[in-house]
């Protein structure tokens, strides 16, 4: 039985097909070299008893994933049952009453789409070319010279992330070697997107833990002793995790150096418009280096300020300069990168999704919208700016030790790097059920003004009782 | 007024700057070539005849050449706005929409799904489904190749070479006789090391609309249990080679059948009209639901570096229609009615051909599926349709069928008799020479 079994296994394909149809399905493998060959069941067919080898998994090895250190966050919240809990967590803006926002112009903007009915055809791989124009324009200001010279690429990305890592593989490919410079700290993601990517990265100097600022002398000397031709990834605006921003003076020194040692600055820019709540102070270090006729790499997430996260809608520029715009040459790089860009989202997702882009072309092309829009962002970065200023009140009042508190009024943005460690995070979620990010990072977006004095007490305790 | 700043700026860089920068960083960037398939829809619009025909790119089309939004998808439109979700999409959405996925490519009452046992992820379409699995292939199994049918879709190529998997091809698609070229075909199966990766087409084989039979898909099944190679199915087309969804995945539950452990790429774009949407899902199935989470963990984090999460209006729009038994009975309709009308232009685009007298063998325009028409016309001839009848395909001679309507077909099959008039002559004078 064997013997014949085996010739099956070797006939040629229309004898064994022949046989197939015969046994109707399973061969017994016999001795083959089938080294994946697991465990047998056995199956009866009627007259005829198979036998089949189940396959043993190729991918057996596979270990689990480790969570997501911010998302992971929201998960555990999300288990949590005491009632007092709060999920300083994922920087996802709250209202007051700690529930997810949608914003009016965006369901204004998604009715108009309802009604028009517009088809769901494949955008261009660099997207939609209204959200392009709108994006940009909101970034640099319409009526900046690197627009009105078409000096800038702009490719529609998956949010953010989608964004950085396009230039990631832009930069692998045309940079091969090439280093990122990231903040200590940064955004978690960053090191994933560059490693995926294979691009190599280290660290500038950011965050003082003694003052709870900006160490700029380490900044300016780590980025003086990268290799020249450095990308150094900057956030535009309320840095991530810690809100700490250079002031315009301090982004004046760190062109001056970039320049001097013939780096790209890479600009991060997450939340335009949450920093200060005006959309242009909060573009405004990317301004000063496009005025600087700097080329740049600019990411660009709707995310927040639009509350858009989950359609991931975002855009990467590329600003191209020369000192001889004459030759136009800025104008060709300009369709060269486009192209290249799009070369590589191509084998990513083929052409971006359209919903998102298509909120956004809305919002900021029509001029009613944008108004209303603006006047949103003001409201949703002064509710934060609120609640700052409520958890340091409380803060000074309830600590007696005299500890400042003032750094929380000074920090930028959703987030507050409030100095705590890992420890002393921990008991934040263990003692006081307050869902925090390892390294002392709070979303205030997350934080409604009933709960100041409730988060106030947690901290006080944590900082003084824990070590 | 710019130059004063740049002047100003070169003032303050001069003292500084160790080379001046008279070109830019990007100078050396090339370039890229133009996707082959997006260049034909480049060209077309760029066209202003009022003859053109779009045979390009695989997007259905009504018999008026118009763009469709099924109706199931209006519906659930309606249904799911002013839903307050935004934020990184729920999870029971997001589970829902994969269950629903995995049942409609494995069948609901397989195995797989009954025990749990499939790694499932939303994707970016066929394509991030394809790019997710080469990411996890490289990460996993850095040694391994590719194999891919010759022809397959352009963007395979650069999907697993951009993801640093190098590439085989086995042979497919046979020219001469239009057809599959099994024997080959098999015989590279057997020919490949053990354990190789191979790539499908589980039905309506793009570009060539060529599809294994039912007995040769249990063939190639079976000799992949011989040679333990693992197979992956790229499923971009579910419904639209027969027009039944099930039918359409049968290659997928002859391997289901025979026990293999499958990855699956399935895409949204054409099924249900969710083009520009990104929605797809990639599956791939584990000896149990607890490798099932490992695997989907891995997949998440590749996901995560790349884009963070999928979006979401689109992962809704499928979630809410195979969720709701009418909607899902609906779709099921339209997408008879897409396979149907394709059905019909193959064969009004042969008969017209017959009649016009062209004594080359058109058989293969009905006996291929799908969206797509591997005509066999040369890229010279390609090009005499563009230029001369402003007909648009990709070189390759790759018809989009969607992209025939009652209105065109004619002069659509006047063309094509038009440019290989010298081809049907060297076939006359072949026939007369061996008679």
């Amino acid at each position: 039985m064997a013997s014949t079994m085996l010739s099956i296994a070797s006939a040629t394909p229309s004898a064994s097909l022949s046989m197939h149809e015969k046994l109707k399905g399973k061969v017994k493998l016999g001795s083959t070299t089938n080294s994946t060959a697991g465990f047998i069941k056995t199956k009866s067919f009627g007259r005829v008893s198979m036998v089949a080898a189940v396959n043993v998994s190729r991918f057996e090895g596979v270990t689990m994933a480790p969570p997501d250190p911010i998302l992971g966050v929201s998960e555990a919240f999300k288990a949590d049952t005491d009632e007092k809990k709060l999920n300083l967590g994922v920087g996802a803006y709250r209202t007051e009453e700690l529930q997810p926002y949608v914003l009016d112009v965006v369901k204004k903007a998604e009715n108009l789409m309802l009604e028009r009915g517009e088809n769901k055809e494949y955008l261009p791989i660099e997207g939609l070319a209204a959200f392009n124009k709108v994006t940009a324009e909101l970034l640099f200001g319409a009526d900046n010279s690197v627009l009105k010279e078409q000096r800038v690429a702009t490719v529609q990305g998956l949010s953010g992330t989608g964004s950085l890592r396009l230039a990631a593989a832009l930069i692998e490919r045309y940079f091969p070697g090439a280093k990122v410079l990231i903040s200590s700290p940064t955004w978690g993601n960053h090191k994933n997107i560059f490693n995926d990517a294979r691009v190599p990265w280290s660290e500038y100097r950011y965050y003082d833990p003694k003052t709870v600022g900006l160490d700029f002398e380490g900044m300016i000397a780590d980025i003086k002793a990268a290799p020249g031709g450095s990308f150094i990834l900057l956030h535009g605006c309320a840095h991530n995790p810690t809100g700490i921003d250079p002031t315009p003076e301090q982004w004046e020194k760190i062109a001056d150096v970039i320049q001097e040692k013939n780096h790209i600055p890479f600009f991060d820019v997450a939340y335009q418009g949450f920093a200060s709540g005006s959309l242009d102070n909060d573009a405004s270090s990317v301004r000063l280096f496009a005025t600087r006729g700097m080329e740049l790499l600019v990411a660009q997430s709707y995310s927040k300020n639009l509350g858009l996260y989950a359609e991931r809608i975002g855009a990467m520029n590329v600003v191209c300069s020369s000192s001889d715009l004459a030759a136009r040459c800025c104008e060709v790089a300009v369709i060269q990168v486009k192209s290249q860009l799009k070369r590589l989202a191509r084998p990513m997702y083929s052409n971006p999704p359209v919903h998102g882009a298509r909120i956004v072309a809305n919002v900021v092309g029509n001029p009613a919208l944008f108004d209303e829009w603006k006047a949103e962002m003001e409201m949703m970065a002064g509710r934060i700016k609120n609640v700052r200023q409520k958890l340091f009140d409380s803060l000074s009042a309830k600590d007696k030790s005299g500890k400042d508190w003032s750094f929380i009024l000074r920090q930028i943005g959703m987030f507050s790097f409030t100095g705590l460690n890992k420890a002393q995070s921990d008991n934040m979620t263990n003692k006081w059920h307050v869902y925090m990010t390892k390294d002392g990072r709070i979303s205030l977006a997350g934080l409604s003004l009933a709960k100041c004095e409730y988060l106030a007490d947690a901290i006080i305790d944590s900082y003084h009782n824990v070590s | 007024m710019y130059w004063r700043y740049l002047t100003r700026a070169a003032r303050r860089c001069s003292v500084h700057t160790t080379s001046s920068r008279t070109v830019g960083w990007w100078d050396h960037v090339a370039p890229a070539a133009k996707d082959p398939i997006n260049g034909v829809t480049e060209a077309f619009l760029a066209d202003p005849s009022p003859f053109k025909i779009n045979l390009g790119v695989g997007a259905y089309r009504d018999d008026k050449g118009r763009p469709v939004v099924l109706q199931c998808v209006r519906e659930a439109e309606a249904k799911i706005a002013g839903s307050e979700f935004l934020e990184s999409i729920s999870a029971s959405v997001s589970t829902k929409m994969v269950e629903e996925s995995v049942k409609l490519v494995y069948g609901k009452d397989s195995d797989v799904v009954k025990e749990g046992r499939s790694a499932g992820v939303q994707a970016l379409s066929g394509t991030g489904a394809c790019r997710l699995f080469a990411e996890f292939q490289r990460r996993f199994h850095p040694e391994s190749h590719i194999y891919f049918p010759d022809p397959t879709w352009s963007n395979h190529h650069n999907i697993w070479r951009d993801a640093q998997i190098p590439e085989r091809t086995y042979h497919y698609y046979d020219p001469d006789s239009k057809s599959l070229d099994f024997a080959a075909l098999m015989d590279d199966i057997k020919n490949a090391p053990d354990s190789s990766f191979f790539l499908f087409h589980p039905s309506a084989h793009n570009p060539t609309g060529v599809d294994p039979t039912e007995e040769q898909w249990r063939e190639i099944s079976y000799q992949f249990k011989v040679k333990g190679h693992f197979p992956f199915f790229d499923m971009a087309y579910q419904g639209f080679a027969s027009g039944d969804l099930d039918k359409d995945a049968q290659a997928i539950r002859i391997f289901l059948e025979d026990e293999h452990l499958i990855g699956c790429a399935q895409s949204y774009a054409k099924s249900m009209g969710l083009y520009g949407h990104r929605v797809g899902c990639l599956s791939i199935l584990c000896v149990d639901s607890k490798q099932a989470a490992a695997i989907r963990s891995q997949i998440q984090q590749i996901a995560r570096a790349m884009y963070g999460s999928p979006p979401v209006h689109g992962i809704l729009l499928v979630e809410t229609i195979l969720s709701d038994p009418n909607l899902k009975s609906l779709w099921i309709d339209e997408v008879k009615i897409m396979a149907d009308r394709i059905q019909r232009k193959r064969t009004t685009l042969r008969q017209n051909l017959e009649k016009l007298g062209s004594s080359l063998n058109w058989e293969h325009i009905t006996n291929q599926l799908g969206m797509f028409c591997f005509s066999g016309l040369t890229p010279y001839q390609v090009d005499r349709l563009a230029k001369e009848f402003h007909i648009y395909m990709t070189q390759d001679g790759r018809i989009s069928m969607a992209g025939v309507t009652t209105g065109n077909v004619n002069y659509l099959a006047n063309a094509i008799h038009e440019v290989t008039r010298s081809e049907q002559e060297t076939a006359k004078i072949l026939c007369s020479i061996s008679v």
